[in-house]
């Protein structure tokens, strides 16, 4: 088994990858939600 | 710490290939310039479709095609990433500069190809997330690793990759392909040569290098400038179309022949342009102009279907 000590850079952009990644999934529960409540609506409407 | 518990990941010199790739470099792997030609395309289509969306839906189906759009790019510079490499235009993006791994790119294009489309054909429908996907498929499978790097047509023929999205979006309010989604397609499909052309003629030598048969390069400059000239006059008519087939006003009909003037009179201005010349001062006013042309082409399709939904009394 091999480790390694990440160095400042790297820490930096994996927080930011992770960050941004984040964002997207919190943004794709929101989408789904969202467009789950209008199919609904319409269907109901229908 | 981390724990590096495979071989993949460590690179030939036996030092770990950590990625230290930002979200920013990721966001450039989406080409982001011709993203925004992608979603105002795309939009035009959707608001000049018949029919109504949800405003919402509509966001997200402009959202999808543009992250397909971005998604196509990625996996394009994941396939490219030798020639970017040499070519000045392109050597600063996030593969060449060392700042993504190719197999990064590979797996960020997939993915997001999967999502948008997926997305797209749960939220609006399947026939605008298929076209989606051969959008995705012809832009990277047919234009990126066939026809580039092997026939001076490549973007003749590849061009149909960028005038999908007006197409995708008028199918997301429709659902299916009619004559003017057809001529939407058609502007941008016979633009794309006269655009990419003047963009050759002036970064020929880039060209050269890498091997990439680009017109100037294979049949000489003269012919790529006659070429240049009989697209922008195709350009031209296929501006004016949207009115002969009366889905546009005559404002905008004169607009638009007023547009296409100028691009064949840019292109007028290659064709003279001295063999050898270094400077090549109409071909980048030429590429300039064209950019304009049709974001001035689809800005007024627009305007002209909002004046008419005020001048009926109500907006459309």
């Amino acid at each position: 088994m091999e480790t390694v000590e990440l160095s400042d850079a790297q820490k930096k952009s994996r927080r930011g990858r992770n960050i941004a990644l984040g964002l997207v999934l919190v943004g794709l529960v929101a989408l789904f939600y969202v467009v789950t409540l209008i199919k609904f609506g319409s269907g109901m409407a229908h | 710490m981390t724990l590096i518990d495979n071989h993949e990941a460590v690179g030939m010199e036996g030092a770990p290939r950590l990625s230290e790739a930002s979200a920013r470099d990721y966001f450039e792997l989406l080409k982001p310039r011709v993203m925004s030609l992608v979603v105002f395309t795309a939009f035009a289509g959707l608001v000049l479709a018949p029919g109504q969306i949800n405003p919402v839906i509509g966001f997200i189906a402009i959202l999808c095609i543009a992250v397909g759009a971005g998604a196509s790019g990625a996996l394009n510079m994941w396939y490219d990433a030798d020639i970017d490499a040499v070519m000045t235009r392109t050597a600063q993006r996030p593969i060449p500069a060392g700042k993504v791994l190719p197999q990064e790119a590979l797996a960020f294009g997939l993915t997001l190809s999967a999502f948008s489309v997926t997305i797209l054909g749960l939220a609006v429908n399947w026939f605008a997330a298929g076209l989606l996907a051969f959008t995705i498929f012809f832009y990277v499978v047919i234009y990126t690793m066939w026809l580039k790097r092997s026939t001076p047509q490549n973007i003749v023929i590849g061009g149909a990759a960028g005038a999908f999205p007006p197409m995708i979006g008028w199918a997301c309010v429709t659902g299916g392909i009619s004559i003017e989604s057809i001529v939407l397609f058609l502007i941008i499909f016979l633009w794309t040569p006269a655009h990419f052309w003047a963009l050759a003629l002036f970064k020929m030598r880039d060209y050269d290098a890498v091997g990439v048969p680009m017109m100037p390069n294979v049949c000489g400059e003269a012919t790529t400038k006659r070429q240049i000239v009989v697209y922008a006059v195709l350009t031209a008519l296929s501006g004016i179309c949207p009115t002969l087939l009366g889905f546009a006003s005559l404002g905008y009909g004169a607009f638009a022949a007023a547009m296409g003037l100028g691009f064949v009179w840019y292109s007028l201005g290659v064709l003279r342009m001295p063999e050898g010349d270094k400077r090549m001062l109409p071909a980048k006013k030429l590429f300039g102009f064209s950019i304009a042309y049709l974001f001035a082409i689809f800005s007024a399709l627009l305007a002209d279907l909002l004046i008419a939904g005020i001048w009926r009394g109500g907006i459309v």
